[in-house]
């Protein structure tokens, strides 16, 4: 199916929107009805047709407007793009990794050609015929990682692998959920995690570690995680956060359905070849209340989910404050009827809202 | 005393240690201010024989007990910023055999840790101690700015004038704790400053 790319924006105006389309294939992160932290990982080895698990890395309606704000925000603040000096080899391999995937998954819309070490790389949707020399960064424009990942969706974390441990020394980061590479770059996989409560004294980060040390070139993995933003804002940053803050305040019972929007990353793990490395895209969908609220089965089960969270998670997620305000606009969602297993909408199957 | 137990924090935070004399072909201490006391404490003719001490006063009298020590060098520079071209130029020649130990505000072991490291000096040649203030060197996620010694949170950012809370949130990189907009959420909403471990 060809895609149609939304002229919209992330910021000032909002005129973000998902299409019919793009709700259905939307990843909603609840398998059931409560949530808590878990060491969620499977194989990441294609999907449902046209869900977000289909391909290495997913095309969606948003992909031009997104680059778009990723240009934005790399204009504004050069920091959130960075990788240390021993991390150039690795960035080759995401430019490889990715090249290779979108050309082979999308060849209507990305074109590869190679002879040797010439290359020429062809993107459609934004416009772009590059020709350069493998491995030699003075052919390209920007350092390879920036290259490449100023053409493909979601964040980037590049860990280099050392002492049983996964560093974190190369990033691009513009659709954060209030972290920092700045501010983590050169972190261990502890490190930076040790805001996250709860999940170190519930064991999972040493468990994913070691998942994450074994993964294999060519086994990819993936999990979802999410959190809640108001507003369609791609750029949650620290950095920007005493402008976007105030925000989280403007929510009303009359706007919350178009306000409040659910945020889920969809997380992914590729082993590079060369330099053994590992590139962690981290893929930012965002949904409204009010669109997630016409599929019935996800209607009930956000009720419940954040009706239950525990007070830790709401708080680090940063929505404790309106979690009155989406309660009470959630419950009139819930019928009190049970959902079906798994995170697919299940339109066909599951009994429209009663009530 | 000046010894301070830390509340129990997240992973990211450094845990400080203990000094104690090890054998090895040189010595390079930092410190600054109370951390002269740790130096005191560790100090042995031998080690002191084949050792360097940078020492940054802060308005303490510790230079004169350092001084008779008789380390092989004694320098006291009148600042941090000061002292550390000289301190690169030591870490230089810190090949295979060189212990070193850090004592004093966390702002100066993280800096001077972070100076070791990149120099290529392995983190099990190190030693720290803390001594002294609990202030904290803070960098402001918002501006980058760093701002040194603060004893309160919130605090004012010395480059942006942010009121900012204090994160145990530690890069060891940057050699300093986050700093975060207090009323970004409420704007002029400043709680009442506090000491950081109060
Ligand atoms: C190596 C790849 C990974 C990177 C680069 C990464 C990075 C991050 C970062 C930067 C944060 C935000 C921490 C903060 O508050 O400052 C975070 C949160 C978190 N990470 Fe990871 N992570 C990785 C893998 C994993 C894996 C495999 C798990 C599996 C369980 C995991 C579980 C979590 C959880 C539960 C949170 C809290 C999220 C929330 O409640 O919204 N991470 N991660």
């Amino acid at each position: 199916m060809t895609i149609q790319f939304n002229d919209e924006s992330f910021r000032d105006d909002y005129s973000f929107h998902n299409s019919e389309r793009a709700l259905k294939r939307f990843p909603f992160p609840f398998h059931e009805d409560s949530y808590m932290y878990s060491v969620n990982m499977e194989q990441h080895r294609g999907g449902p047709a046209d869900s977000v698990y289909e391909m290495r890395f997913d095309v969606d309606e948003h992909y031009v407007s997104e680059m778009k704000d990723r240009a934005i925000v790399l204009d504004q603040d050069p920091l959130r793009c960075q990788s240390l000096p021993h991390m150039t080899l690795a960035g080759w391999d995401l430019l490889e990794l990715i090249m290779v995937s979108k050309s082979e998954d999308y060849p209507d819309l990305f074109e590869l050609h190679r002879e040797g070490d010439q290359w020429r790389w062809i993107n459609k949707p934004l416009g772009i015929d590059d020709s350069f020399t493998f491995l030699d960064e003075t052919t390209l424009p920007y350092g390879p990682m920036e290259y490449i990942t100023r053409q493909a969706q979601g964040d980037f974390a590049v860990l280099d692998q050392r002492d049983d441990m996964l560093w974190m020394d190369a990033g691009m980061v513009t659709t954060q959920a209030d972290w920092s590479l700045d501010f983590d770059i050169g972190m261990n996989f502890f490190e930076w995690h040790a805001p996250v409560p709860k999940a170190h004294e519930m064991g999972i980060f040493v468990r994913a570690l070691k998942f994450l040390l074994n993964i294999q070139q060519g086994a990819p993995a993936r999990r979802l995680n999410w959190t809640m933003t108001v507003n369609p804002l791609l750029d949650t940053s620290p950095e920007n956060y005493h402008k976007w803050g105030i925000q989280k305040t403007t929510l009303t019972p009359e706007n919350i359905g178009r306000k409040q929007h659910l945020r889920v990353e969809l997380q992914t793990f590729f082993r590079l070849p060369r330099s053994n490395a590992l590139v962690f895209p981290i893929r930012c969908y965002l949904c409204a209340f009010e669109d997630l609220m016409t599929v019935p089965k996800w209607g009930r089960r956000l009720h419940r989910v954040i009706r239950d969270l525990p007070e830790e998670l709401a708080t680090y997620k940063g929505f404790i404050d309106n979690r009155p305000l989406m309660l009470d606009y959630l419950s009139q969602f819930d019928d009190g009827l049970p959902t079906s297993p798994g995170i697919w909408p299940d339109l066909q199957s599951e009994p429209p809202l009663q009530k | 005393m000046s010894k301070f137990e830390f509340p129990p924090s997240i992973l990211s935070r450094p845990i400080w240690g203990t000094l104690e004399p090890r054998p090895g072909k040189h010595h390079l201490m930092i410190a600054d201010a109370e951390g002269a006391e740790a130096i005191l404490d560790v100090a042995t003719a031998e080690i002191m024989a084949q050792c360097h001490i940078i020492f940054i006063a802060k308005g303490t009298g510790f230079s004169e007990k350092l001084s008779q020590l008789n380390p092989a060098q004694f320098y006291e520079g009148p600042s941090y910023e000061a002292a550390l071209p000289r301190i690169h130029r030591v870490l230089l020649d810190g090949h295979m055999g060189l212990q070193v130990y850090l004592a004093g505000t966390e702002g100066l072991m993280g800096q001077a840790m972070a100076e070791a490291m990149r120099a290529g000096i392995p983190h099990t040649a190190i030693q720290t101690e803390h001594r002294g203030s609990t202030a904290r060197r803070m960098q402001c996620v918002h501006c980058k700015g760093i701002t040194e010694d603060v004893e309160t949170d919130p605090f004012v950012c010395k480059h942006c004038g942010l009121n900012l809370f204090v994160r145990d949130h530690y890069s060891r990189r940057i050699a300093a704790y986050q700093g975060v907009c207090v009323d970004a959420e409420d704007h002029g909403n400043i709680p009442p400053a506090k000491g950081i471990y109060q």
